[in-house]
């Protein structure tokens, strides 16, 4: 049994413009030690998807169907004191800005003791301790002396170690990283990967990692999911995907990036784009909602939403004419 | 008036810029930094956060006054000129700047926006100036409909283009765009990034690109010049730093920004830099880099380093440790990928 199972995910909001259609129908599931990189560009969905397990969407305009479950417990039904228990304990969370996402008022001692006192009943003394087994765990020098300091006193890089810290303070069995490397700098996002890396390693802890950046997937990775439009349009090992895309929107990312320029006609070094926009999330088609800016586009793909099918072993896309050679 | 040898467009000597920060402390933002620009060059001006990269293309515009040093577009300085008289060369040198949201004013038309240089300038106003605009929006890939558009009407990308248009509408000889796509998804970067390619070539501007992501400056710049606290330490032909880092921040800097391609990714050897980068309110002495650098020696604590190139080259670095026939390796001491 998968640590998280989702199935049929899907995630609608209430808005003044009606509902907005953010996740549609997406399932995969997320075996224990694994991390899993849920990737795509802005508005796919891929943070809807991954906050609906701690259940962090606002409840009163969230409309949510399907199934989410952990070891076997359905999340979804669980009654809110449950899921307070399983919040921070079982599943932990860690956001992209890290200078928001901490208490300017407290030390960071006392945030990281807050979550064992909470959870593990622990005394005082002995949660003082173990937050700086904690800060040194995730790599901040003279822990000692940085446990009584406040968020302002630490860097940006620092920051988000206390964040992680925080996060796997209960030994949570899944943790869910929103983007966060992305407000620190190259030199510090490599260092910040090697902790995510090193809990993984350590103490066996499955990583969903939420990321636009495919250099971070391609570095940490051991299977990714491409989110478009809501809807999840591929998934394989980081390897596999990289190797063989299948899906026109995955290969079409991978081309875009300036890594992947390619020497025009004229002789001009040229980025290959992907046409168009995105389709609005106010509309549920019920085509491949890829195809107006899709260079493999058929007449099919507009007569119904192709499925997500098997091209060999762990590979799923969801298209009619995917590319890749096997 | 031009010389047969091409006269830079911009040339920047011994730059200073300290602010100050209450109590007798100073902000060493840019500390001594000299960079040149030819005509129709792209040099990219790389550096993580708060090594003062944008005080850099600030202080070319005058949007921050420098504290000492000298600014000079086309051979004339323009340092110490007042407002007024900056004023008709600001037709020559425009901005781009990162925040697409923030930049542009949301109570005017995408046409009142475009057409604002035009007019500031008094260069052209009515029909005309509604002929230029609707050619220049043309020209970055938006329509005429557009023009009676609000900023919030567009997305990202979209207004990207329109601070494009109105950047570019004087054709300017120099552009400064300060990480004009890192706010942009990667299929709407690759379309902007091949758009500023394009007009870069077609209207021969030079430009400062200002950034942080590595790709980019690839594949845009012809030269880089990369900056750590305040100083550059390394300048050179892209393709040579690409290929020959000299400077151990360069090559960690090079080292630590993954490939988006997993076999090649997970073999790399990367340079984790121990540390953080030192408060630019009390830089350290000596080399700046000497506190996280891997193969810092006594010296480098103490001197300087100066920014030369011993083969008498084009690839000056600031780095004892690069001899003429020396060239350190950060990476020795790394470790493979995983």
């Amino acid at each position: 049994m998968s640590l998280l199972e989702i199935t049929d995910l899907t995630v609608g909001f209430d808005t003044e413009d009606g509902t907005v259609h953010a996740v549609k129908g997406v399932s995969f599931g997320v075996e224990r030690g694994e991390i899993l990189a849920l990737c795509g560009e802005s508005g796919c969905g891929k943070s809807v998807t991954a906050m609906a397990v701690p259940r962090l969407l606002p409840s009163a305009t969230t409309r949510l169907s399907g199934s989410i479950k952990l070891d076997g417990r359905e999340l979804t039904v669980l009654p809110e004191a449950e899921m307070r228990r399983i919040r921070g304990k079982e599943v932990a969370v860690v956001f992209q800005e890290p200078m928001t996402s901490l208490n300017p008022s407290f030390t960071v001692g006392y945030q990281i003791t807050e979550v064992l006192r909470r959870h593990e009943r622990l005394s005082a003394r002995a949660a003082r301790a173990r937050a700086v087994e904690l800060l040194e765990l995730v790599g901040i020098p003279a822990p000692h002396r940085r446990v009584g300091e406040y968020p302002h006193q630490l860097s940006g890089g620092m920051c988000q170690r206390v964040m992680i810290a925080i996060a796997v303070a209960c030994s949570p069995q899944l943790l869910i990283a929103d983007e966060p490397t992305t407000a620190l700098d190259v030199t510090i996002q490599a260092g910040v990967l090697d902790v995510f890396r090193d809990l993984r390693d350590r103490l066996g802890t499955a990583i969903i990692l939420i990321t636009h950046d495919l250099g971070v997937v391609a570095d940490i990775a051991d299977r990714a999911v491409v989110m478009y439009a809501g809807r999840a349009v591929e998934q394989a090992p980081v390897e596999e995907l990289f190797a063989r895309p299948r899906h026109p929107y995955s290969l079409g990312l991978m081309r875009a990036l300036p890594a992947a320029a390619v020497v025009g006609p004229d002789g001009r070094r040229r980025l290959t784009e992907i046409p168009g926009m995105v389709p609005s999330p106010l509309s549920d088609p019920q085509e491949c909602a890829f195809h107006p800016r899709c260079p493999s586009a058929q007449a099919d793909c507009t007569a119904s939403r192709p499925p997500l099918e098997r091209h060999g072993d762990a590979h799923l896309a969801a298209c009619f004419h995917p590319g890749g050679h096997p | 008036m031009t010389s047969p040898v091409a006269e830079p467009i911009l040339r920047v000597g011994e730059l200073v810029k300290h602010y100050g920060a209450g109590r007798g402390n100073v902000v060493h933002a840019v500390d001594g930094v000299s960079l040149s620009i030819g005509p129709g060059e792209v040099l990219g001006l790389v550096g993580e956060s708060g090594s003062g990269k944008s005080t850099v293309g600030k202080c070319i515009l005058r949007l921050t006054e420098p504290t000492s040093g000298t600014v000079s577009l086309v051979g004339r300085d323009i340092t110490h000129l007042s407002r007024r008289a900056l004023r008709p060369l600001r037709r020559d040198v425009h901005i781009v700047f990162q925040d697409p949201y923030s930049s542009l004013n949301p109570r005017f038309t995408i046409g009142q926006i475009v057409a604002e240089p035009l007019r500031r300038h008094r260069i052209a106003r009515g029909g005309e100036a509604a002929r230029q605009v609707t050619a220049m929006l043309e020209r970055v890939g938006l329509g005429a409909e557009t023009l009676s558009r609000f900023p919030h009407e567009l997305s990202g990308g979209q207004r990207q283009r329109v601070s494009l248009a109105r950047a570019l509408i004087l054709e300017p000889k120099l552009v400064v765009a300060d990480e004009p796509v890192s706010a942009l998804d990667v299929s709407v970067q690759a379309s902007v990034l091949n758009l500023i390619t394009d007009l870069q070539r077609d209207m021969g501007f030079s430009c400062l690109f200002i950034t942080h992501d590595l790709s980019v400056v690839e594949f845009l710049a012809d030269r880089i010049a990369v900056m750590y606290l305040g100083r550059i330490v390394e300048t050179g032909p892209t393709a040579e730093i690409f290929a020959a880092p000299r400077h151990p921040y360069t090559q960690a800097l090079l080292s630590a920004a993954p490939v988006p391609d997993p076999v090649k990714q997970r073999r790399r050897r990367r340079v984790v830099l121990s540390g953080e980068v030192p408060s630019p309110l009390d830089p350290p002495p000596g080399c700046r880099f000497h506190t996280r650098c891997p193969v810092a020696v006594d010296r480098c604590r103490t001197e300087v380093p100066e920014l030369r190139d011993l083969r008498l080259g084009d690839h000056p670095v600031a780095c004892h440790l690069v001899t003429t026939d020396h060239v350190p390796d950060a990476t020795a001491t790394a470790t493979a990928g995983e």
